[in-house]
């Protein structure tokens, strides 16, 4: 047994790969060595990464494989033996095997019985199926997006490969993969080590030989760095101040430097007057700072940048006063843009829309703004009409506003605050705080983790967007397809999901309601709808965690009313765990086949049901549990109506004991066809009962 | 922070090109001139576009100004240049050790990484209508990005083989930094030994930026503008389309037509397109989807041309190669 460790040294590898990297790296080589028999199941084993390299290190590889014993089938009996006594085929298996012809079997197969002999797998070096089978795993991982950097392209990567180390405790694997090939040198920090190579010399002095040479190879460890540093420098900065949380940030620095450090940086208070949403994001997104706050979680004049490198201080102030040059730069764009916005107010530039495409089939975005202003009114009619307070009017004006921030130096420059700076000029030129809300608001939420509008305009004129585009584009036959969604309708579609589902005030709408006010055309509807209930079947699962059957059993009974989806989708999921339930599932599932299979065409008269049951006398199964059923099924239509869905399926398992009776002591398919209609009808009635809550028969119960 | 730049002995906006030529020319670079036609980056001029294409390796570094009509700022702002200057550098194949060279090229300039912050982050390069994309690296000193490095994958449409590496500086933020002035107009150009005068890049090229940005902006003439992006191009598609017929499998062309044919004149026909087309841009007169339709237009010329090129290349090849043979020349 011995230790193994290997580290293959990249170019910069996109700081956005390299945990995915890292992690597959290490799961395909693991899974690599225990199919070759080279490690025990669950070998202890750890990676690492930086932007120059990624590593696996493994706790107990054997210098060989086991010799295997295998059976080695020849010719079939008939052929080996004549008589009993071995045929020439019988000698030349044995010879072509290795054994005396007397050591032959007989085994028998789905083909009939055939001559057999043992056969010894002489197991490989290590070293050698190591160096076999590892470029194969290289060359398998996945790269968003990759190179070739060498003449005939033998290969495609992230970045160009520029060494390998691969030690089997302290003897160097030749494994070979993009020109290079491995031995025990590595190299530290670009500029704090040189480009001298280091040797490694054993696979658990990594770690320490890499420390040594300014590198942080555990990422963890890395990122526990940065955060400390991020503390100690902000503690330092002055009393009440702190570092604002960003976690994606300190992910993406992580995996920009190999010895991270941080520096203070601070700029003129006066550029605090810019919205802070335009600070942060410059010093977040396009420098990849973080923003510092006081204790009333008011920016700061400050800024910290991470850092490649451990300088002295005469070199920390050049780099600190280098990225505060940077900074200030930005923000006085930043701050001559904004400036020079507000000399053309958003109403004014309502007009410029004309010369803005939305899409060239779909018109200008002054159209589209004329679409979602008529689809945002018709739903504020509806949400009126069922009793909803709205502000119809601000709606209106944001809706007309919306998109006038597209024309604006400052979104030009920063298009991802599209929305939140035209909610902020609409604030600074005197509109109302519904107004600037809505238009602040209009493409949320960006994700299934995006927080949704925070006000009821902000949420119909975000679904009025977002349902116009989806329209539109399936109008054009623009539909997403497989992987491909250009013009993130899934997204759009996932947006109004959780806007219905989440949004407060809690909407009267229904996805239909939705689809409905974006008018489209009749052979559009359908498919418009099929897909958004696609994307609500996704919200249950995805958001919710709802498990596959259960969404599956909600959505047969109705898709449309999505928080009544979500509720009942809870409160099957809530008493899934209870035996009755699970009972009278199946037996739903029964009765479901049962009335299929007799195409059952539709209840029979109420007093065709009286004179059968009375013919049948008080002792037949039916009669109580239609007495049962009856009785249940009020309570469970009382419950419904108040969407007490758990309560009622609760009153739904009661079902179980004289379902059971029934099932146990009556033949359904009477061959007194007049009894086998009652019979039937008592089930489909049943079945119904419960059809507003779920579709039972899609539960998936054991066995 | 006066005492930083003493410190780092800043250089003047000239000594800087000198400085980064002079150490490209000892690793091997052709030094080329400037390109004389208006073009948007150093990646459009045949330096860079043409000689990635095909077999030949290639080493050439060159200064190249780079108009972008619509960043024009009338010389107001400190930072944004209608015209600003690229340092162009193409090594085809990239040599193994093509980043260390280049961070050579940083200390050449005076900057000592160890005082320094420095970060290759991921960004990839794309221009679409010339067909040609590559991956590489924003390259980040102390937060400002000086350089952009690039492995080109594909260009005009086709596979690069072998691939090169592009390294571009751009001059006046690295002059700006390295003499820690806040405006673009404040870098010292050159300096007069005798009498110690400072030109700044003011001085320079200041009336330009005015009266360019104007020109871009407010004076255009829209339609004869139209004008002129119709006659480079129906030019060019005429020369592509005998291009076509003379490197074609049909043809029957000789070697020197071949060689003679102006492929070149070609791609400076597509070239002008392309510039009328930002000064259009520059001028609001492209409606957005009219936009895509012209890009597509100016798309056709440049992978036309690029195809043209290699066709002509490997006809050439060939038919010198034949003519060897068949002992016509020698």
């Amino acid at each position: 047994m011995a230790e193994f460790l290997f580290e293959i040294g990249l170019e910069e590898v996109p700081a956005r790969m390299i945990a995915g990297a890292q992690a597959e790296l290490l799961k395909r080589l693991v899974a690599m060595l225990e199919r070759e028999r080279l490690v025990a199941p669950g070998v202890a084993s750890k990676s690492y990464s930086t932007p120059r390299r990624l590593a696996v290190w493994v706790a107990a590889v054997t210098a060989r494989q086991a010799d295997a014993v295998e059976e080695l089938v020849g010719p079939a009996v008939k052929i080996a033996y004549k008589d009993g006594v071995p045929t020439a085929a019988a000698m030349a298996f044995a010879k072509k095997a290795g054994v005396d012809v007397a050591a032959l079997k007989t085994v028998t197969t789905p083909k009939g019985e055939y001559i057999a002999a043992p056969s010894v797998k002489a197991g490989r070096e290590a070293a050698e199926v190591i160096a076999e089978e590892l470029p194969k795993e290289l060359a398998g991982i996945y790269w968003a997006k990759n190179m070739t950097w060498r003449p005939g392209k033998p290969e495609r990567f992230v970045r160009p490969v520029r060494w390998l180390l691969a030690l089997l405790g302290e003897v160097v694997v030749p494994v070979e993969f993009g020109g290079k090939t491995a031995g025990k040198m590595t190299r530290g920090h670009r500029v704090l080590a040189g480009d001298e190579a280091i040797p490694i010399g054993f696979p658990d002095e990594y770690e320490q030989t890499l420390l040594d040479g300014h590198v942080i190879a555990d990422v963890e460890t890395r990122r526990q760095t940065i955060r400390k540093a991020l503390d100690r420098v902000t503690r330092a900065a002055g009393a009440g101040l702190r570092w604002r949380e960003d976690h994606a940030l300190v992910d993406t620095v992580t995996n920009l430097t190999e010895w991270p450090t941080v520096v203070l940086g601070s700029f003129e208070p006066e550029y605090l007057k810019l919205p802070e949403e335009v600070l942060v994001t410059v010093m977040r997104d396009h420098q990849k700072y973080f923003a510092v706050e006081d204790a009333a979680g008011k920016l700061a004049p400050h800024f910290l940048a991470v850092l490649n490198t451990a300088a002295d201080a005469a070199g920390e102030t050049v780099i600190r006063h280098g990225n505060e040059r940077v900074l200030r730069a930005r923000f006085k764009d930043a701050r001559f843009f904004w400036e020079f916005d507000q000399r053309t107010p958003l109403a004014e530039r309502v007009k410029l829309l004309e010369k803005v495409t939305f899409q060239k089939d779909l018109g200008s975005y002054a159209a589209k703004t004329e679409r979602v202003s008529a689809v945002a009114a018709s739903l504020a009619e509806l949400v009126k009409a069922r009793g909803t307070k709205l502000d119809g009017v601000a709606l209106d004006t944001a809706a007309r506003l919306a998109k006038t921030d597209l024309t604006t130096e400052l979104v030009k420059e920063f298009t991802e605050l599209q929305g939140q700076v035209g909610g902020l000029y609409a604030r600074a030129q005197g509109y109302s705080a519904a107004v600037g809300d809505a238009i602040y608001d209009q493409y949320l939420p960006k994700s299934m983790e995006d927080s949704v509008p925070r006000t009821a305009e902000g949420a119909l004129l975000a679904m009025a967007d977002k349902g116009d585009t989806i329209v539109g584009m399936f109008g054009l036959g623009l539909e997403p397809t497989g992987s491909k969604d250009p013009f993130a309708l899934r997204r759009a579609a996932n947006g109004i999901v959780k806007i219905l589902a989440e949004g407060e005030p809690a909407l009267p709408l229904t996805l239909g309601d939705v689809v409905d006010a974006a008018s489209p055309e009749e052979a559009v509807r359908m498919r418009v709808e099929i897909f958004i209930a696609e994307r609500l079947e996704f919200y249950l699962r995805e958001a919710k965690g709802q498990a596959y059957d259960v969404v599956k059993a909600v959505l047969a009974a109705g898709a449309n009313d999505v928080r009544d989806a979500v509720a009942r989708a809870e409160a099957v999921t809530a008493v899934r765990g209870s035996e009755d339930f699970l009972a009278v599932c199946a037996m739903y599932k029964r009765a479901k086949n049962i009335l299929s299979q007799a195409q059952f065409a539709g209840p029979v008269r109420t007093d065709v049901v009286i004179k059968v049951l009375e013919r049948l006398g008080p002792t037949d199964a039916q009669v109580s549990l239609s007495a049962k059923a009856l009785a249940v099924g009020a309570k469970v239509y009382k419950f419904c109506k108040s969407q007490q869905y758990r309560e009622a399926l609760q009153e739904l398992a009661t079902l179980r004991h004289d379902l059971d009776v029934f099932f146990e002591r009556v033949m359904v398919m009477d061959p007194d066809l007049t009894i086998r209609e009652v019979r039937l009808t008592l089930l489909s009635q049943i079945v119904n009962d419960s059809s507003g809550i779920a579709d039972f028969s899609e539960i998936v119960t054991a066995g | 922070m006066q005492a930083i730049a003493e410190k780092t002995k800043a250089l003047t906006f000239q000594e800087l090109l000198f400085r980064l030529e002079r150490f490209w020319a000892e690793r091997g670079c052709v030094l080329q001139q400037p390109y004389d036609v208006e073009v948007g980056a150093g990646t459009m001029s045949p330096d860079t576009f043409l000689r990635v294409l095909g077999p030949k390796p290639v080493r050439i570094a060159y200064a190249q100004p780079s108009r972008r009509p619509a960043d024009g700022r009338y010389g107001e702002n400190p930072n944004r240049l209608f015209r600003h200057t690229q340092l162009q550098v193409i090594l085809k194949p990239p040599p193994e050790n093509i980043q260390e060279m280049y961070l050579e090229s940083l200390a050449a300039i005076g900057i000592d990484l160890a005082e320094h912050d420095i970060k290759f982050e991921e960004d990839n390069w794309e221009w679409p209508v010339g067909g040609a994309w590559g991956v590489g690296w924003q390259v980040m000193l102390d937060g400002l990005e000086i350089t952009q490095f690039t492995y080109f994958q594909q260009c005009g449409g086709m596979d690069l083989d072998p691939v090169c590496g592009e390294i571009t500086y751009g001059l006046e933020r690295i002059a700006g930094f390295l003499q820690d002035v806040d405006s673009i107009y404040d870098i010292v150009w050159a300096v007069e030994p005798d009498t110690g005068k400072r030109v700044t890049y003011g001085e320079m090229r200041l009336a330009e930026e005015e009266q360019f940005s104007a020109y871009s902006f407010d004076y255009a003439d829209v339609a004869k503008l139209w004008e002129h992006l119709g006659l480079y191009e129906a030019e060019c598609l005429s020369l592509l389309e005998r291009a076509k017929g003379l490197f074609g499998a049909e043809s029957k062309a000789d070697l020197l037509e071949m060689k003679r044919f102006p492929v070149r004149g070609a791609y400076e026909l597509a070239l002008k397109c392309s510039h009328v087309f930002n000064l259009l841009d520059a001028r609001g007169a492209i409606s957005v989807t009219e936009r895509v339709g012209v890009m597509a237009r100016i798309r056709t010329l440049v992978i036309g041309v690029a195809k043209a090129y290699v066709a002509q290349g490997q006809r050439v090849s060939e038919s010198a190669s034949q003519q060897v043979s068949e002992g016509r020349v020698g």
